[in-house]
């Protein structure tokens, strides 16, 4: 029988794997820098409007300046608590309210249309209503981050109770499980891979409440950053508010993904 | 009266556009430490009458009576083991085995004791941290039955449970469900739909037929055949007559 280095191929497999991530990193690396130099050039060619378009070099000077001086801080602690919370009682109350359903089947028939019709609606159209219904404070605008993902994240949540495999729930009645004990050992855990994909859902519309929320009333945050650059024309403070938007958002994705790694290693 | 009675159970179902019926008039007596196949082509309600006599379903028509009292949802005597495992992947094999006993609020040091001695009890040693997903089919089977009479139930349902796993794995665990059932003097009614399976577990057989499900006819096991393990008894020059018999039984009722 032929001797076969079964070490040696495993390390040029290896070898292989690390020398296709490194192209791939230094790739996405490079189409970034390129983006940014074309976007520097084109500003200071004049081939895109400064005044609209801004340059990347603008848009750092003014995040170091606004970040050194203070005063980026209190619209940044602003918009991130209230993102995170709008996310928060979005995920949890709707997850609630899918156990109602599941709880109470009759009602869930009754209320499937009605959950259809507002899960179509644009919630951000209840802004208006919000602000003075609750006033133009931060807790409207908690309020549109929360109404905007609650509906889907119920009906996500709801869908994935009822596809529990019925014989996990067979086996717990042959115990002579109550409602409330399959509800804990079999619905929930293994509804949690999909709770967590809603959370990564709710992550980016809970951002889009929270930043329509700060456009309509308030004096302070990210969202409002952008509505009073464009007021007084200043898209350099827009495009600064969006790529912090960007990273934080990208943050929060990122952190739901290790808790999703968390969670359902076993799943 | 016997040990457990099914007495003139029937069963319907219902849909908007129809009604099935899956079982009729069937009654059937069985004897403490019993162990009843119940033998018939698929869709003939076989598992509708298991989810009766466990109460996990009222039947249309009937009663189930077990030990003269009759077996309602509340029933905690009767264990099922299902077709497949159905251990819960997010579980460990110790917490799978423990949750019927949970369930029924009646996990203590002793029972938790008498539970996983009987994993080892089914040759399984060392998986108490493991998951489902780590161990093989005739294992996570084995972790199933093993959950199932943690509970200690007076009566043991078994649904077709080694259709799913491979020839070999199938008649080891044969041996193995049989000499545990006896051991512990199990009275246990086992659902297939393998003639063999039937003839080398049981004490008696009913047949039944198709749609609606009804016994047609009950098989008595001979002797030399009952107190043979599953496996010595399918060598066994009697097991062949007996299977030759219900052989054509089952083609007679499939031409009707």
């Amino acid at each position: 029988m032929k001797k076969i280095d079964i070490e040696g191929l495993h390390q040029q497999f290896k070898k292989e794997l690390i020398k296709e991530k490194r192209k791939i990193s230094i790739i996405q690396l490079f189409i970034l820098v390129i983006f940014l130099f074309l976007w520097e050039v084109a500003s200071q060619q004049y081939w895109i409007d400064p005044l609209i378009f801004s340059s990347p070099r603008k848009i750092w000077d003014l995040l170091i300046t606004n970040f050194f001086d203070g005063t980026l801080w209190p619209h940044l602690y602003t918009t991130l608590f209230e993102t995170i919370l709008g996310f928060i009682i979005g995920t949890l109350f709707g997850t609630i309210l899918a156990t109602i359903l599941w709880w109470f089947p009759f009602t869930a028939k009754v209320l499937d249309p009605y959950l259809v019709v507002l899960n179509s609606m644009p919630k951000v159209a209840l802004g208006p209503i919000l602000i003075v219904a609750i006033g133009p404070t931060m807790t409207s605008i908690i309020a549109m981050g929360v109404i905007i993902s609650i509906i889907i994240t119920t009906i996500v949540v709801y869908t994935a109770f009822r596809e529990v495999d019925p014989n996990f729930l067979k086996v717990l009645q042959t115990f002579r499980a109550t409602r409330w004990q399959m509800f804990k050992e079999a619905i929930l855990p293994s509804s949690f891979p999909v709770i967590i994909s809603t959370l990564k859902v709710n992550v980016g519309l809970s951002w889009v409440g929270v930043i329509v929320g700060e456009f309509l009333v308030s004096k302070q945050g990210l969202g409002y950053l952008i509505i009073y650059g464009f007021q007084v024309f200043n898209f350099t403070l827009v495009l600064m508010a969006l790529v912090i938007i960007a990273i934080f958002a990208t943050v929060m994705y990122k952190g739901v993904e290790l808790i999703e790694k968390q969670l359902i290693k076993n799943n | 009266m016997g040990f457990l009675d099914v007495i003139d159970v029937s069963h319907i179902y219902f849909s908007k556009e129809s009604t099935t019926t899956a079982l009729l008039d069937v009654s059937f007596t069985v004897d403490k430490g019993e162990f009843i196949s119940l033998l018939g082509p698929s869709g003939c309600g076989k598992t509708t009458l298991l989810s009766i006599i466990s109460g996990l379903i009222e039947p249309t028509f009937g009663t189930i009576t077990l030990e003269n009292e009759r077996v309602g949802t509340n029933n905690r005597h009767i264990g099922y083991m299902l077709q497949q495992d159905y251990l819960f992947p997010w579980k460990t094999i110790e917490e799978n085995i423990l949750l019927g006993l949970k369930l029924m609020s009646r996990l203590d040091q002793q029972t938790r004791k008498t539970a996983l001695a009987l994993l080892e009890k089914m040759g399984l040693y060392n998986v108490e941290d493991k998951y489902p997903k780590e161990l093989s089919g005739g294992m996570r089977q084995r972790v199933a039955l093993v959950r199932t009479l943690a509970t200690e139930p007076k009566v043991l349902l078994l649904d077709e449970p080694f259709s799913a796993l491979d020839f070999q794995t199938k008649l080891k665990l044969e041996d193995l469900v049989f000499n545990t059932l006896k051991q512990f003097n199990k009275t246990a009614i086992l659902v297939t739909h393998d003639i063999g399976e039937a003839i080398a577990m049981s004490d008696r057989i009913y047949l039944f037929s198709k749609r609606p499900g009804t016994i047609v006819r009950e098989f008595t096991v001979p002797d030399e055949l009952r107190h043979l393990e599953p496996f010595q008894a399918r060598n066994h020059p009697t097991y062949n007559d007996l299977f030759q018999i219900i052989w054509e039984e089952l083609n007679e009722l499939e031409k009707n």
